[in-house]
């Protein structure tokens, strides 16, 4: 005879608490070598970098703010922040996000954290925010050293804007602070990504590539000539949309639909995830993944997000086309170069004039006469206008214009050499950068145009 | 007298799509029992563990747990611990940080929830500021068993926990399971090793593909096969051979081509018959140098029910 077993001190099934799960998951990432090297080098190598890049005497003027960084120490931080949005930052969600599920799946664990904390649902929150607080923490240690390198190495000088209008050091450390979280909602998007490519594709290498190659073939299609309204759909438009903050008045429109946008699929992208991670078959050890199951389940998901996204945008702001045409085009060159005669002018030691008294107006073209003046390309050509107080006859110079699809351009002087033709100005201090030779500006893709 | 059961399991089912991993498995463990369990690759050992352990749900069938019924996933009992398919471990972790986080995971720290202690009991203490990454098979073993044993556990669930042991550290770990039951901890294990079983468990369940084709004690294991396989070692084989091949219910086997010894003889016979050979060959004149079953008496019931059970099929 055989009675079962009933002793009093045998309690139900305890679950494991989440904030005790997500201090185990921290634990274990923070054990990782490679994320300590990766937390090291995001609190080290951005300062390190834009102190060095300081020094130079050749500056990477190709990249937003780089022809800034001998005047103020807070461009390097926003150079810094263009490269992680091009590359630090999805690679960054990979390693992370994209291998926070699969590790269990190389070493073999998943059945022994279940017997420990017995919710595939706490285990599944865990992770995240486990994730989540190693991403924000190299964001911060990117943001924080590039700021730190960069006033450490040139100082607290007010920052050039986009548009050439000056933002006081002040004005400056609250956008660029503004602009790195603005790009937390396209990093916490491509985690999202990575923890969807981590549960759906197991200890496949494609999981934990899956955040960094989505953001390859995001940055591929900004590239592309596509219509505003795709453009503003995909998170990866939200990694530039912070170029908006650093003109006057602030481009808005674009900056907080893609962070909406981000938003949209870093949501979507986890609730696939952990219906997903739900659905799994602990029982299975040789789990794998599944390219039809990642295919059906995750990507068409995720597409039918983005169309219904272009949709939605396309009716709802009346955007078509490229978002670049020749009056937004030539508004934003004149202002630009209104904004920085008077830095010119200035530096020259000249009599100061304002905005309103130059004047300044910018006639644009594209190609030849028989091409259309709109859309991205490098063979648009302003002649800029403008007047000075007393003096009837109007100034003119020209510039040559490369104007990317997301409506980044940068404007190359042709001439008269006094005003825009050579790269140094004689101030009475010495030699200095010439503001109006080559300068960078931005076209708001959603501004309705005006005559 | 009734005696407690730890693990009551009627008709145990589960399948993977078409595969039947387990059909109407029974299976009665008693409080401080050390019950094995054993059977080919694929009988479904594993999967039995894993109901044990809650990882999954059966099928069909009713499953009991320290008294508690488990009708869905993870909701095995508090007091039911160990591990399937190796220990889970965490290589970039110490030995000691691993049993810390499992510890801190219930709230305990790792001097509170015996850490120290659990490691000495497995012979890990010389290692244990060591990353896992470096561990042996066997140390891994050891490590998982340590795990369970943070929880204090009432039922352990171990599979082949002495895969990999060396001498020491299998009779640590038998040191182990021994006090473990003795204090009252039901056990369940795993192995291929008719040896451990022999040494460790009162009882056995033997599984063939899915199906339980014994259970009970290991003395009854071994008297339901009566005849073995006996490797006789003589002064004279030539004569040996000779008597033997006239013995009644004596077969000689012939398996020379597998042996290294060609001067040992293999007989088969029930143990009255086998009494009778030796008989014969001292009053033969012929000494009588070894005496042994080629197989121990267990792997000989073990292979003789699941390769009846696979013929069977």
């Amino acid at each position: 005879m055989t009675a079962t077993l009933t002793h009093d001190n045998v309690a139900a099934a305890r679950r494991v608490s989440v904030p005790r799960a997500y201090r185990f998951e921290l634990v274990k990432l923070v054990s990782q070598w490679r994320i300590r090297l990766l937390v090291l080098a995001c609190w080290i190598a951005p300062a390190l970098f834009v102190a060095a890049v300081s020094q130079q005497s050749t500056l990477p003027s190709d990249t937003l703010f780089g022809r800034w960084m001998h005047a103020t120490g807070w461009a390097g931080t926003l150079v810094m922040l263009g490269f992680a949005g091009t590359w630090a930052l999805p690679l960054l969600t990979s390693v992370v996000a994209g291998d926070v599920f699969a590790s269990e799946d190389r070493l073999g664990t998943w059945r022994h954290l279940l017997v420990a904390v017995r919710s595939p649902r706490r285990i599944f929150a865990a992770k995240a925010l486990a994730s989540l607080t190693v991403i924000l923490l190299l964001v911060a240690g990117l943001a924080a050293s590039s700021t730190a390198g960069g006033i450490a190495a040139v100082g607290d000088q007010p920052l050039t804007g986009l548009d050439g209008h000056l933002l006081s050091p002040a004005d400056a450390a609250g956008k660029v602070l503004l602009a790195w979280i603005c790009v937390l909602a396209p990093t916490l998007a491509f985690a999202a990504i990575g923890l969807l490519g981590s549960v759906t594709l197991g200890r496949s290498p494609m999981g934990l590539l899956l955040p960094a190659l989505v953001a390859l073939a995001m940055q591929l299609a900004q590239m592309m000539p596509l219509p505003v309204a795709v453009r503003l759909a995909l998170p990866s438009y939200a990694f530039i949309a912070w170029n908006g903050l650093f003109t006057s008045p602030t481009q808005l429109g674009p900056l907080l639909i893609g962070i909406v946008v981000s938003l949209l699929w870093a949501v979507t992208a986890t609730v696939l995830a952990y219906a997903l991670f739900l659905r799994r078959d602990f029982t299975n050890q040789t789990y794998d993944g599944s390219a039809r199951r990642a295919v059906t389940t995750a990507g068409l998901p995720l597409a039918a997000l983005v169309a219904v996204t272009v949709a939605v945008l396309a009716s709802a702001t009346g955007a078509s086309g490229s978002g670049i045409e020749q009056d937004k085009v030539q508004r934003s060159v004149a202002t630009a170069f209104a904004h920085l005669y008077r830095l010119q002018t200035e530096q020259l030691n000249r009599p100061a004039v304002t905005e309103a008294q130059l004047k300044a107006t910018a006639t644009c073209d594209k190609g030849s006469v028989k091409v259309a003046a709109e859309g991205p390309g490098n063979d648009w050509r302003c002649v800029v206008s403008w007047h000075l107080p007393g003096i009837e006859v109007a100034g003119t110079a020209i510039y040559q214009l490369d104007l990317t699809p997301d409506g980044r351009f940068m404007a190359d002087g042709d001439g008269p050499k006094e005003v825009n033709g050579y790269f140094l100005v004689r101030t009475p201090t010495g030699d200095a950068p010439n503001p109006l030779w080559q300068f960078d500006g931005n076209v708001d893709l959603l501004a309705t145009p005006k005559g | 007298m009734d005696t407690p059961l730890a693990v009551q399991a009627r008709g145990i089912t589960k399948c993977f799509g078409d595969v039947v991993a387990l059909d109407s498995v029974d299976l009665d463990v008693a409080q401080g029992q050390i019950h094995g369990l054993v059977g080919p690759n694929g009988a479904g050992k594993t999967t039995l563990l894993g109901l044990l352990l809650g990882l999954a749900v059966a099928d069909s069938g009713h499953l009991e747990i320290l008294g508690t019924p488990l009708r869905r996933a993870l909701a095995a009992p508090d007091g039911v611990a160990g591990f399937v398919d190796g220990p889970g471990l965490y290589p970039s972790l110490t030995a000691r940080q691993n049993l810390a986080a499992l510890a801190a995971l219930r709230g305990h720290d790792a001097r509170t929830a015996g850490v120290d202690d659990v490691l000495d009991q497995v012979g890990l203490t010389d290692v244990a500021d060591d990353q896992a990454r470096g561990f042996s098979l066997g140390m891994r073993q050891r490590l998982g068993l340590a795990a369970a044993l943070l929880t204090k556990p009432r039922l352990l669930v171990l599979d082949e926990p002495s895969n990999g042991l060396d001498p020491a550290g299998k009779k640590h770990v038998h040191g182990v399971l021994t006090r473990l039951a003795a204090d009252g901890t039901s056990v369940v294990l795993s192995s291929h090793r008719m040896d451990d079983l022999q040494a460790l468990c009162s009882e056995a369940t033997i599984l063939a593909t899915g199906r339980v084709v014994f259970s009970g004690p290991l003395s009854k294991l071994a008297a339901e096969n009566r005849e073995l396989d006996y490797r006789l070692l003589t002064s004279d084989p030539q004569a040996a051979r000779r008597l033997a091949l006239d013995a009644a219910a004596v077969r000689v086997v012939d398996d020379t081509g597998t042996r290294h010894d060609a001067e040992a003889l293999v007989v088969r016979a029930p143990v009255p018959a086998l009494d009778e050979l030796v008989v014969r060959l001292v009053q033969a004149g012929i000494a009588l140098r070894e005496l042994a079953p080629l197989v121990s008496p267990l792997e000989a019931a073990f292979l003789a029910l699941t390769e009846q059970k696979e013929t069977g099929r």
